[in-house]
């Protein structure tokens, strides 16, 4: 059976109101004056580095976390480290209510699982989602459990294309995949 | 459902169902990478796929514009990166002397209407003008066009802006592309498709459509297109491009996710002014602007017409003493062009400087660069803080940097 789900523990990019942070820019995931880095395994100790109130975050994480983060997650530049940063921490899975458009674009190409979640600011609010809960979310059919609470959400499932490039994890791979055909 | 001009190219070139919002596997006709980014894309083919072959050399091009010929070793290291991999690919390059990538994929055909194109250069959805679907992307994203004659897009939403009203001489499609990026900034058309309809942009010719088009980027939108066009238009483009030009028209009942009005009557020469594009305004509001330098060129504002229009203001004029004009056709073939009608000589007696083609002061590696405390008026499309320099770049059309040259003050061409 085809692996159709990701679980983990949460981490709530929130500031001190308990709103989740909106337009968190490439800056602020992986600061510019850490382009000269291109192996994956040195970013992770800079993942959102640059932002306010989580520039310890990469201390704090383990494997397998999951990523809850507010509209417009990855504005700005192209960088592919903002991507790899969080590849390296071995992060699981991102959420968010939308992604900036060239960042979606280079998790996909990662083969990094991104999903958009159009609840979560409400969840949020509600403090029915919360730092170190455990959620899993079936990432073909958008069902989402929050196993801590047993209570149930709903995000966009991963499209088709998605799907055929996170399945050959990455962009590259799947080349080599449609190519053999 | 009836479908927008985006969504019929993209469901010209995929079995799925197209709609806004979905994403979908589709078909590149055109595959192409410049001196920047193409030493990357060489890079990460050879990484993943080492000397297996391209889906296919007949489709796949690399142009050279950014640093042409190389005035840094680095550009020129990069360029023979390029090359040596074309010739053991059979891939063709348009080499350095052949001006901006886009704009040769027009002149030869390469991007017709209904077409898809991708390319390392941000602003290859310039190709709008022809009624193709050209997309700028990373490495990544290139490499595997190369490899698989594909990519996956999301199918954007279309914005449908109306202009009406109309304007005459001495204000250009420069300044009537200023005015609507005044109007939409960089939220209104963000990540969606344009269509422009109304009177003053269906009469446009294709420099006209060009320099609209290639602005749709500081717009923040994916494409634009200019959906009505006269008879003129049509020969126009056959006798550029040697092929038939039938483009797409959006369907009746397609859906808009909005429509926006914007009124041009009367529209005098605008200018931006430092350090956004967005940041318009009317040259009449601007206070006294004093200049070192002018710079004519670039994808938005290079065609032979963009140049007749400037030395029509310079010809048998000698340009300000202390001000400097660089001019930079955007091909080999505007450069044969303006040789042949006069144009070069009568630019070059009023004192510009002409450089051989490409994308000039904008790539930052070629002639159009700014020194600290220079102001520079300018036909291009960014004049973001660091762009060309440390200096400030104020962007016009080819007729306000030609008499601002004269004067040695931006200045509306009216006055000369």
């Amino acid at each position: 059976m085809e692996k159709s789900s990701i679980s983990g523990r949460i981490w709530v990019l929130s500031d001190d109101k308990n709103r989740l942070i909106e337009d968190i820019d490439t800056d602020q995931i992986y600061h510019n004056a850490l382009l000269h880095i291109t192996e994956i395994s040195q970013m992770g100790q800079y993942a959102l580095g640059n932002l306010e109130g989580w520039k310890d975050f990469s201390k704090k994480a383990r494997p397998g976390d999951i990523i809850v983060a507010g509209r417009n997650f990855g504005a700005g530049s192209s960088r592919q480290h903002a991507v790899g940063c969080f590849i390296s921490l071995k992060i699981g899975l991102i959420l968010a209510p939308s992604f900036g458009a060239i960042y979606f674009r280079n998790a996909v190409n990662s083969g990094f699982p991104v999903l958009r979640c159009h609840v979560l600011d409400d969840l949020v609010a509600k403090k029915a989602l919360e730092t170190g809960d455990e959620i899993k979310v079936n990432f073909r059919s958008g069902e989402g459990l929050n196993v801590t609470r047993n209570t149930q959400f709903k995000a966009e499932p991963m499209s088709a294309v998605q799907l055929d490039i996170y399945g050959a994890d990455g962009l590259f791979n799947y080349g080599k995949r449609i190519n053999k055909g | 459902m009836g479908k927008t001009i985006i969504e019929k190219i993209i469901q010209g070139h995929t079995k799925e169902e197209v709609k806004p919002g979905k994403i979908v596997w589709m078909d590149l006709d055109i595959r192409s990478a410049r001196d920047f980014g193409g030493p990357n894309v060489v890079k990460n083919y050879e990484k993943e796929y080492g000397d297996s072959p391209v889906a296919d050399k007949k489709k796949t091009f690399f142009t050279f514009d950014l640093c042409v010929p190389p005035s840094s070793l680095k550009y020129a290291d990069n360029q023979q990166i390029c090359r040596e991999f074309a010739r053991r690919q059979g891939i063709e390059v348009f080499d350095v002397d052949m001006g901006i990538g886009s704009h040769v994929l027009m002149e030869k055909g390469l991007a017709q209407g209904g077409s898809t194109v991708v390319g390392t250069d941000s602003h290859l959805n310039i190709l709008g003008a022809v009624g193709s679907f050209g997309q700028g992307m990373g490495d990544v994203d290139i490499t595997f066009a190369f490899k698989t004659g594909k990519t996956w897009f999301e199918v954007p939403q279309t914005v449908k802006v109306l202009i009406k009203g109309s304007f005459s001489s001495p204000t250009t499609a420069k300044d009537l592309t200023l005015c609507i990026l005044k109007n939409l900034g960089t939220k209104k058309a963000a990540l969606k498709a344009v269509e422009f309809y109304g009177e003053a942009v269906r009469g446009l010719d294709l420099p006209g459509r060009i320099t609209l088009c290639s602005m749709v980027t500081e717009m923040a939108g994916i494409i634009g297109f200019i959906p009505e066009f006269g008879d003129s238009l049509q020969t126009e483009i056959e006798n550029l491009s040697g092929t038939k030009f039938s483009p797409y028209k959006a369907d009746e009942d397609c859906t808009y996710s909005d429509t926006v009005e914007i009124d041009v009557s009367g529209l005098f020469p605008q200018v931006a002014a430092p350090f956004s594009p967005d940041n318009v305004q009317d040259i009449s509001e601007l206070k006294r602007v004093k200049i070192d330098s002018g710079f004519i060129g670039s994808c938005t504002n290079g065609r032979t017409e963009d140049l007749a229009l400037a030395s029509q203001i310079l010809k048998g004029k000698k340009i300000k003493e202390g001000v400097t004009l660089k001019v930079v056709p955007a091909t080999k073939r505007v450069y044969k062009e303006i040789l042949e009608r006069g144009i070069l000589e009568d630019l070059f007696l009023s004192g510009a400087i002409i450089s051989s083609p490409g994308c000039s002061g904008c790539a930052e590696g070629h002639i159009g660069l700014t020194g600290e405390g220079e102001v520079q008026v300018s036909t291009g499309n960014r004049n973001f803080a660091g762009k060309q320099g440390k200096g400030k770049t104020y962007l016009a059309s080819p007729a306000v940097v030609a008499a601002s040259c004269l004067t040695g003050h931006i200045t509306n061409p009216e006055e000369i």
